[in-house]
């Protein structure tokens, strides 16, 4: 960026007019240079993430309903409103198993990927270029495409086409809530947008690994599962962390996928909703409803921040046994 | 990565992983066949019981049908999403990058607290909380205005922790020269700092604007009236619709995606780097 830095750089060089201006000029006044500098993001995340936050949790002991300045208190009311709502604690339900399928296969997956395509000389460059291809596509994209070409419930969807080939009749993908076909069409999304990028990660700690590591294994006569069970594996545990935690938290924020493919004629089937898809609906369907939608966001955070220290600790502390 | 491996092994383990890795490739790619063979295909080709791997005929109209299709502003929609994800993407530099540097080099007091404060938010995916941002812009006015739903993501905690972590690691004594000669921290940053730091700037900047690009429920939730709808708002309102010509939606589908395509053929090792310094970041 040339150009800001340019105009930027003469405007606080030029002789100072102002007292401000004069201890501006040398780095003496560190306060005044660390507010100009950090000043602007701060004030930035005070208003659309503290204050948000904030309110919220004030919100969720209303009752408000197409409101946002209640005036009836309710106490914890919504919040155990929230917790005794069937269809609330079904989205948990439902986001424990997606996040029970989703997080080891991705994790498996990925390392897997990573693993190959590190050992692989000849045209490694294109082999990585394709697992991380769909990185660049949104879960619209991505939905689009599983929803009306491959899963789509004609013939012509290509996995019906592949299964008619072996005289298999045409599955029903995504009309039906029983047998849940739909977690296939869902999870194998999320399974395409996600390896390649988690691949990278693994590429890039494979990479930090020392070779003199598998040069002491070779001598000592380990081999394959060997030195990947008791040299990759312990040498990736920083990315594996790392790795694992976003997984999770991204299975927690599932959106996109859920709402694109499930959602018809703008309605939603009343199953398979994880809490984001619960929440918008109920906060902002025709509804409206900020108090309950504010009490279940602040349960979420609630969990999320949780999960979030609770697995950073488990992993550090096994770290420090290692 | 040296493996030491005998050779008898080492050529069957390489004709196996070969086949695994031409076959998982395929897999990969066969998405991207879809939507491109299916863009070009006529609606009546597509919706017959057999499945073609090639359009019978291939059909250019799909494109000039979209962008004349009043139901979809298919036009207006990318212009949208360009604008968001060029500025989201400037602002978050301009912004993360100078608090980066703050933190990281203008010793404070109570820059510590302050760095936990920023840190903690981390904790929260910005999505969790989208019923409160929601109500703060719907109270500011700002639904279904590019305001609502450029400025609320400007603020990211995680490219600022970024930038501090990267800054920590830029060399010091550069900039005390810099100081030496008279340039304040404003004018070190700029003309020091930042010309040296292109390359990770050129990491957060690409996974940045992809970010923005293909963001799906804060335009969602904020892009409410049609002037205001992102490609991916317009894709989606398009999939869920009563009657959707199928054709005309892969072509949709094609014309999202080709920026980012060609970003990924120019640039795809700023973008492999800002996914390393964000993936790590979790760490």
């Amino acid at each position: 960026m040339p150009t800001p830095a340019d105009a930027s750089g003469t405007a606080s060089t030029r002789p100072p007019h102002l007292p401000l201006g004069r201890r501006l000029r040398g780095y003496q006044n560190r306060n005044v240079w660390f507010w100009l500098f950090v000043g602007p993001f701060v004030l930035g995340l005070v208003v659309f993430v503290y204050v948000p936050i904030a309110w919220s949790v004030y919100l969720s002991f209303f009752d408000s309903y197409n409101t946002v300045t209640p005036t009836q208190f309710v106490g914890v009311g919504n919040y155990l409103d929230m917790l005794r709502d069937p269809a609330f604690r079904s989205s948990l339900l439902t986001f424990v198993l997606f996040a029970l399928f989703i997080v080891p296969t991705t994790f498996a997956l990925s390392l897997g990927a990573a693993l190959l395509v590190a050992r692989t000389r000849f045209m490694q460059a294109f082999f990585r270029s394709v697992f991380f291809l769909p990185t660049a596509c949104s879960y619209v994209v991505a939905a689009l495409v599983w929803k009306m070409s491959i899963f789509s419930g004609i013939r012509s969807g290509l996995a019906n086409a592949v299964l008619g080939w072996f005289g298999v009749d045409s599955i029903p993908w995504l009309s039906l809530a029983d047998p849940p076909w739909y977690w296939l069409v869902i999870v194998t999304a999320r399974l395409w947008l996600q390896i390649g990028f988690y691949m990278i990660l693994f590429l890039a700690g494979i990479q930090r690994i020392s070779p003199t590591l598998y040069e002491a294994a070779a001598i000592d006569g380990a081999e394959g599962w060997k030195v990947f069970r008791h040299i990759t594996l312990p040498q990736l545990r920083a990315t594996s962390t790392a790795v694992l935690l976003l997984l999770l938290v991204n299975a927690f924020q599932a959106f996109d996928e859920f709402y694109n493919i499930l959602s018809t004629f703008g309605t939603y089937p009343p199953y398979a909703r994880p809490p984001l898809v619960y929440l918008y609906y109920t906060a902002l369907g025709s509804g409206q409803d900020f108090g309950h939608g504010s009490a279940g966001a602040v349960i979420l955070t609630l969990i999320i921040a949780i999960v979030a220290v609770v697995q950073g600790r488990l992993l550090r502390i096994g770290e420090r046994d290692a | 990565m040296a493996i030491v491996r005998s050779k008898r092994q080492s050529r069957t383990a390489g004709w196996a992983r070969y086949s695994a890795l031409v076959v998982a490739a395929l897999l990969f790619l066969v998405p991207f066949y879809l939507v491109v063979r299916s863009a070009f295909m006529r609606e009546q080709d597509l919706s017959s019981p057999d499945f073609h791997w090639l359009p019978p005929t291939w059909n250019t109209a799909n494109l000039t049908d979209l962008f004349a299709n009043p139901a979809i502003p298919m036009a207006r929609a990318l212009l949208n999403s360009g604008l968001i994800a060029v500025t989201q993407t400037v602002g978050v530099l301009v912004v993360s990058g100078l608090a980066g540097y703050g933190l990281a080099r203008i010793p404070y007091r109570r820059s510590n607290a302050v760095f936990y404060a920023i840190t903690a938010t981390l904790l929260i995916p910005a999505a969790v909380t989208f019923v409160p941002s929601f109500v703060l812009v719907s109270t500011l006015g700002w639904i279904s205005t590019l305001r609502g739903l450029i400025i609320p993501g400007l603020f990211q905690a995680l490219a600022t922790f970024l930038f501090r972590q990267f800054f920590l690691g830029f060399p010091k004594e550069i900039e005390e020269a810099a100081f030496i000669d008279g340039l304040s921290y404003w004018g070190s940053f700029w003309r020091i700092v930042v010309p040296n730091s292109m390359g990770f700037v050129a990491a957060i900047g690409t996974i940045t604007f992809i970010g923005s690009w293909n963001a799906f429920l804060w335009p969602l939730v904020i892009g409410r009236d049609q002037e205001s709808w992102t490609v991916q708002i317009a894709l989606s309102t398009f999939l869920t619709a009563q009657s959707v010509q199928v054709s005309q939606l892969f072509m949709a589908a094609l014309v999202a995606i080709l920026p980012l395509l060609l970003m990924f053929l120019f640039l795809q090792r700023w973008i492999v780097e800002g996914v390393e310094r964000t993936g790590i970041a979790g760490d």
